[in-house]
């Protein structure tokens, strides 16, 4: 699903409290493409995230999703659309702690009203896939860092999710275990998901078809698409 | 690496003929450094020459010529894998002085300068990053050596980001910008010895 961020801008506060949290800010992302937003703390990244994410409302601005006007819907389209098609990976993984793994992953499934079976079934299809599925009955307090991750993906991507949306997603993990996610992130793109990744992170955001750079709630720069890989070996050396 | 101490270490596995120590070094440096061939002729010479290997047979050909590492050879493998390389920062890094003089000219922003840089090192790790995209084609000296440039790489944007936040603060805090003449560099930090 694409996502369309048409001149948002968002203020927080008002008079002398007010603050410019993002402005005029205008970002595609086409389904199947991963796009990284690098910026300093307090530069607007979650801002962005939680306003493509249609968490919070753009001050001006209009947000597309699959070409829709996220304005024009009404309190329940909104929250359908977020169950059924938008997943999210956060920092800390906000995995439920009395469910275990394997209800963590149906549970956006059952809320949106499929069956208790379906929703186990399209669960462990995921967990399966992110190689969690053997930790299925384990509680997030059981599983590693590593594991807890990839459960809140396979979560976030569950069922026929379209976007994924993730804020700093390698989290306090080791760099294979960051390298591990954004692999994840990238197959679910190449599956067909269009997904954002905020991080401060250069290496993480390596992994992105594309780069924009956040500042002051601006976008003030972005990087083209690399050229072919061939073409850094053939300079490699020569230094 | 040095093709002296990278031909020690190929024979620090077994005794081996010239041909297929060529044929070695080029597949092990996995295509990322290109090889001068003589140069490992001329290296075998030296080696031979100063008692770090021994040479099997009468033929002329180094091609033909089995080779063995000596004990001596063995111990200078040993004391180069644990001699620290020389990471002392150069007197004269061309990234910190264009950021400092950006600083220091009227009309330049400095933070647009750093931009510039950022951009082009996220580019240059994009292209590495994609070198291991594929999992199945990866080969343990290759990701090492991927891994290595792009950790390198992420440490200079580490510095640009610290430099734009601190003249971002210095503003804030009505600090002086960088004047020229720059301060001078610090003398070059010799080896721990």
């Amino acid at each position: 699903m694409n996502l369309e961020l048409q001149n948002v801008s968002k203020l927080y506060g008002e008079g002398s409290n007010e603050v410019q949290a993002l402005s005029q800010v205008s970002l595609r992302v086409d389904t199947g493409s991963l796009v990284a937003v690098m910026g300093p703390s307090g530069s607007g990244k979650s801002t962005l995230l939680t306003i493509a994410g249609t968490l919070e409302e753009p001050t001006s601005g209009e947000v597309l999703l699959g070409g829709r006007a996220v304005s024009g819907l009404s309190h329940n389209d909104k929250a359908r659309l977020r169950r059924r098609s938008i997943g999210y990976v956060f920092q800390d993984f906000n995995l439920l702690p009395g469910l275990t793994a394997l209800e963590n992953v149906s549970l956006p499934l059952e809320l949106d009203g499929v069956s208790a079976g379906r929703a186990r079934v399209a669960a462990v299809q995921a967990m399966e896939q992110l190689g969690v599925a053997d930790r299925e009955r384990h509680f997030p307090d059981q599983l590693s860092g590593g594991e807890r991750q990839r459960v809140a993906i396979a979560r976030a991507v569950v069922g026929e999710r379209s976007l994924l949306l993730a804020d700093e997603p390698s989290g306090a993990l080791d760099s294979s275990n960051a390298e591990a996610v954004m692999r994840l992130v990238l197959a679910a793109c190449r599956r067909g998901v269009a997904a954002v990744v905020v991080t401060h992170d250069a290496q993480l955001a390596s992994w992105a078809d594309r780069v924009v750079f956040l500042r002051d709630g601006r976008i003030v720069d972005q990087t083209t698409p690399p050229p072919s890989p061939e073409s850094i070996l053939s300079t490699t050396g020569q230094s | 690496m040095s093709v002296r101490h990278a031909l020690l270490a190929l024979l620090s596995e077994g005794p081996k003929y010239g041909l297929q120590l060529r044929q070695e070094f080029e597949t092990r440096t996995g295509d990322v450094w290109p090889l001068n061939v003589g140069q490992v002729y001329t290296t075998l010479q030296r080696l031979e020459r100063d008692g770090l290997v021994d040479a099997e047979g009468q033929e002329e050909d180094s091609q033909q010529k089995g080779y063995r590492i000596t004990e001596q050879g063995e111990e200078e493998l040993s004391a180069w894998l644990r001699t620290p390389p020389d990471l002392s920062s150069p007197p004269r890094d061309e990234l910190v002085i264009k950021v400092l003089v950006a600083a220091t000219l009227p009309g330049v922003n400095v933070h647009d300068v750093i931009q510039v840089h950022r951009r082009y090192l996220v580019e240059l790790m994009q292209q590495w990053t994609h070198l291991k995209e594929d999992e199945s084609q990866l080969d343990l000296g290759f990701v090492l050596v991927v891994d290595a440039e792009l950790f390198r790489l992420d440490s200079v944007i580490r510095w640009l980001d610290a430099a734009d936040g601190r003249f971002k603060r210095a503003a804030v805090d009505g600090q002086p910008m960088p004047r020229l003449p720059l301060p001078k560099p610090r003398r070059r930090m010799g080896a721990i010895t």
